[in-house]
């Protein structure tokens, strides 16, 4: 029965090649695929709560694949593929304008396969994978229509910024994994004792909650979130409701029982949490476009959410998955209805849409239950959150309280004005009457609107099973709280009363409050999205400037920087370490030999001195003959030989190729770059014969050659002791040598191809 | 003779990098011939001067004789010589293609694959960076 588990997320996984093939012979078929979501949504009901399932992966480090479904992963794992019912439905429809809409299910398929691997993972690293596969998934998503320069700076900005924060996180995970023993999720949470004083602990909380952040646009990460509405409507209902985002506050209340105890954990997600909340009602109270505003209210949301975590008292926990679901209902809701109003009435802009309630009344309905429960108006699962949400905020000393209350109200502001202002009032002008759309578009919004009114009537309906699993999981113990029981105190209750007012009165006054607002330019200017922008920018310049001066396209730069660099620091490092010596046991050169080195010598400096080519080249000839006779001076036969053999042939090969080149020409170095040049060439000519000295100067151990001389007639009957090397010690060498040669002989031969086709 | 390998080394190495760095390829082909006698007398040098004697069992004998010199560099000398005719000679011929196809074997002025000034720090191409930039800022709230 556990294998289950482990199929869910595989099954949709492996459905990802089959929808875009499908799909792209069938178009039609699109809204179909709602199916497969519900189809999952049906295997988690199935399946009982603490249902574990494991495969060893690397088991040497003690990494599975391990699932486990348990009340936090049940609730993220419902709304995945519930909300994505709808989505799949509603998009079946709305995408069908697009072209390569297969493309976009299949992405978006691939996108809840990771969402659902990355809640239902038991193991670190594996959620890590998933939880990178959906910031991999949002990016297609996000820039799904590529085309729009600010859907690919969206697509970016998501990308970069959560997969930052994901490096950050997968150091937390590798310390955390290290100081708990385990990578496995459960084990580390029954074994918290541990890192209650481990060294890394603090380490460990800043760096996972940095890519949480990241992932949940908690502040000052939050630009990518309200950039990513560049993304179709489908995508933006999908990620900012349910899924995406709320994947950061997954994990932070995944782990919150093994760090809850920490004053450092408290301190960074109530922080982060406000800092956002406070950020993101001002910006909604702002924005104009329905989706973005929408957006700047998903800031808010997880501020909320990640506060909530960070406030360690059961009800705080039952507040956040009160919130957590209540939220995901209504916002998946309003943006679909925005996305319909978009299609419909052809704009987003919330000043402008005005009446509409006559010609679409259905989503006009839609539209005003999922904002009354976004208000928190009684009777609404809203109003339960807010009620729990009110109680716990306003029990904690310093400014929460007031944020609380202000962001609330803002709330109101933004429910009203994307959901009430639309559909009342004076008729907009219009080229074509806006109507309400099909029953796949509207399924998902209405169906989610309206659980938001059963639940709130009938709380019974998953207080027991949904809300206090999940609530229990984020606290590390059962709340013991009923949903539905009255939580709030007489001054509770009249604050929300005075927040319900003060939004009302804020949203009459909203057409006028927000050019107001809006004319606050410095709020863009310096915001962080601006920051992301010219740091961007300054990365791009800086890597030009030092491409600039490293990539300079001359090869005498690349060549004398490869030489002063390697001659240089080899100078340091010999000086440092003192490795300046004379050869210990040096015998005297017999004096044709001395005469023979002067010769090399000689040639050596005519090569470079002489002005014509060919002098040139007959000097490189001294050189390379001398050499060669220098080898025979030396007992090395074999090597005066070859070198004799090699040295003629690359002379004569030389004077054929030069004799094709433009030879008169003299070198075209100006004077001071002859000279620049002789300094580093002698330079690193002194650093060559100083290194080589204190190789000499090292003792000599003679073992090597004691032992190819002994073996070699004994072992492999040859008296040439060289040949014998080259043909039986390192025979490999030569192989390889001939392959070398091969390869040149067959590259020189297709150029020579090319070159003469021309 | 150990020190005076050195010396031939050091002296060989400079002519090489000297004629290596020159702008025309003809001349950087012949301080790439000199870099490799450079690195033979290195390696020879580096196994030591033990005899005069070539590395040769004498018929009748079992062992090398005490005064041989030292046959392992000999024998990567040997591969090493061959290589480095190789590579020489594959850039000779690849010298000759740049000829036949550029016109030119002046490396400075071998520039198809980094164009001189790019990436471009020209002020007009950083205006123009500068508007595009501003084109994927998202826009302005108020000033729609």
């Amino acid at each position: 029965m556990n294998w289950i588990l482990a199929l869910i997320p595989c099954l949709a996984l492996l459905a990802v090649p089959a929808v875009a093939l499908g799909l792209r012979a069938r178009p039609a078929l699109a809204p179909a695929l709602a199916l497969l979501p519900a189809t999952l949504f049906g295997l988690i009901l199935l399946l009982p709560l603490g249902a574990t399932f494991r495969v060893d992966w690397l088991s040497s480090f003690g990494i599975g694949f391990a699932f486990r479904l348990d009340g936090l992963s049940q609730l993220m794992a419902l709304l995945i593929t519930g909300i994505g019912t709808g989505i799949f439905l509603f998009s079946g429809s709305y995408m069908t304008s697009y072209p390569k809409q297969h493309r976009f299910m299949a992405v978006l398929t691939l996108f809840m396969a990771a969402m659902l691997g990355a809640v239902l993972a038991d193991d670190l690293i594996v959620l890590f994978i998933f939880w990178e596969l959906t910031s991999l998934a949002s990016f297609m998503l996000i820039g799904f229509e590529a085309h729009k320069p600010a859907a690919r700076r969206a697509a970016q900005q998501g990308l970069l910024v959560t997969v930052s924060g994901g490096l950050a996180m997968l150091a937390g995970i590798l310390l955390l994994g290290t100081a708990a023993g385990t990578f496995t999720i459960s084990e580390i949470l029954a074994n918290r004792a541990v890192l209650a004083t481990h060294a890394f602990t603090p380490w460990i909380i800043v760096l996972v909650a940095m890519g949480c952040f990241a992932k949940s646009a908690q502040w000052p990460l939050h630009m990518w979130l309200p950039n990513a509405m560049a993304a179709p409507t489908p995508v933006s209902a999908y990620l900012h409701s349910a899924t995406m985002v709320k994947l950061g506050v997954y994990l932070l209340a995944r782990l919150n029982p093994a760090f809850q105890e920490w004053a450092l954990w408290q301190g960074l997600l109530t922080g982060a949490g406000t800092l956002t909340m406070l950020t993101g009602a001002i910006l909604a109270l702002r924005e104009r476009d329905l989706k973005r505003k929408l957006a700047w209210s998903t800031v808010v949301a997880l501020g909320t959410l990640v506060t909530l975590i960070g406030l360690e008292e059961p009800l705080a926990a039952t507040a956040a998955v009160v919130f957590l679901l209540v939220h995901a209902l209504y916002k998946a809701s309003l943006f679909l209805v925005a996305g319909i109003l978009d299609k419909k009435a052809g704009t987003r802009d919330a000043l402008m849409l005005r009446g509409l309630g006559r010609h679409m009344p259905l989503t006009a309905i839609a539209a005003l239950l999922a904002a009354l429960s976004m208000a928190g108006a009684p009777g609404f699962i809203g109003y339960m959150a807010k009620d729990l949400l009110f109680t716990v905020q306003l029990g904690v000393p310093g400014l929460l309280p007031v944020v609380a209350l202000l962001v609330n109200a803002a709330m109101v502001v933004v429910a009203g004005v994307v959901a009430v202002r639309p559909f009342f009032g004076k008729p907009m002008e219009m080229e074509r009457e806006a109507k309400d759309p099909g029953f796949t578009m509207l399924a998902a919004p209405l169906t989610l609107a309206i659980l938001g009114l059963v639940f709130g009537l009938a709380p019974a309906l998953i207080s027991v099973n949904l809300v206090e699993p999940a609530a229990a999981a984020i606290l590390g113990e059962p709340t013991g709280i009923a949903l539905g029981d009255k939580q709030a105190t007489e001054i509770v209750y009249y604050l929300s009363l005075v927040v319900l007012v003060l939004g009302v009165i804020a949203f009459l006054a909203w057409t006028r409050l927000q050019p107001r607002l809006a004319a606050q330019t410095w709020l863009d200017d310096y915001g962080p999205d601006a920051a992301y922008g010219s740091l961007l920018r300054s990365v791009s310049l800086i890597s030009g400037a030092v491409t600039r001066r490293v990539q300079t396209g001359s090869l005498r730069f690349y060549i004398g920087a490869t030489v002063v660099l390697m001659f240089g620091g080899t100078l340091v490092l010999l000086v440092a370490g003192g490795g300046l010596g004379l050869p210990s046991a040096d015998p005297l050169p017999l004096p044709h030999q001395a005469v023979l080195v002067g010769l090399v010598i000689a040639g050596a400096v005519a090569a470079c001195r002489l002005q014509m080519l060919f002098a040139q080249v007959m000097a490189a000839a001294v050189v390379g003959f001398g050499v060669g006779i220098l080898f025979l001076t030396l007992g090395a036969a074999d090597l005066a030989f070859t070198q004799f053999t090699v040295e003629t042939i690359a002379i004569v090969l030389l004077v054929a190729i030069l004799a094709r080149l433009p030879f008169r020409e003299l070198d075209a170095r100006r004077r001071e770059e002859h000279r620049r040049d002789g300094a580093i060439a002698i330079g690193a000519g002194v650093v060559g014969f100083l290194t080589l000295l204190a190789v000499l100067s090292v003792p000599f151990d003679t073992q090597m050659p004691d032992w190819m001389g002994a073996a070699a007639w004994p072992e492999a009957k040859g008296r040439n002791v060289v040949n014998v090397i080259l043909v039986d010690f390192r025979a490999l060498d030569t192989l390889g040598e001939i392959a070398v040669l091969l390869i040149a002989a067959l590259a020189a031969t297709v150029l020579l191809r090319r070159a003469r086709g021309k | 003779m150990e020190f005076l390998l050195a010396l031939l080394f050091g002296v060989l190495l400079s002519a090489a990098i000297y004629l290596l760095m020159a702008r025309s390829l003809a001349r950087s082909i012949l301080g790439l011939l000199l870099l490799g006698n450079a690195a033979n007398i290195a390696i020879i040098a580096s196994g030591r001067v033990l005899g005069w004697a070539p590395p040769l069992v004498a018929p009748g004998a079992n062992a090398l004789v005490a005064d041989a010199s030292n046959p392992l560099p000999q024998a990567l000398v040997l591969t090493a010589i061959v290589i480095s005719f190789g590579l020489t000679a594959y850039v000779m011929v690849l010298s000759w293609a740049v000829w036949r196809g550029k016109g030119t074997v002046d490396t400075e002025a071998l520039r198809v694959a980094e164009p001189r000034g790019l990436p471009a720090a020209d002020p007009r191409d950083a205006a123009e960076a500068e508007t595009l930039a501003a084109d994927l800022l998202p826009t302005r709230t108020g000033a729609r």
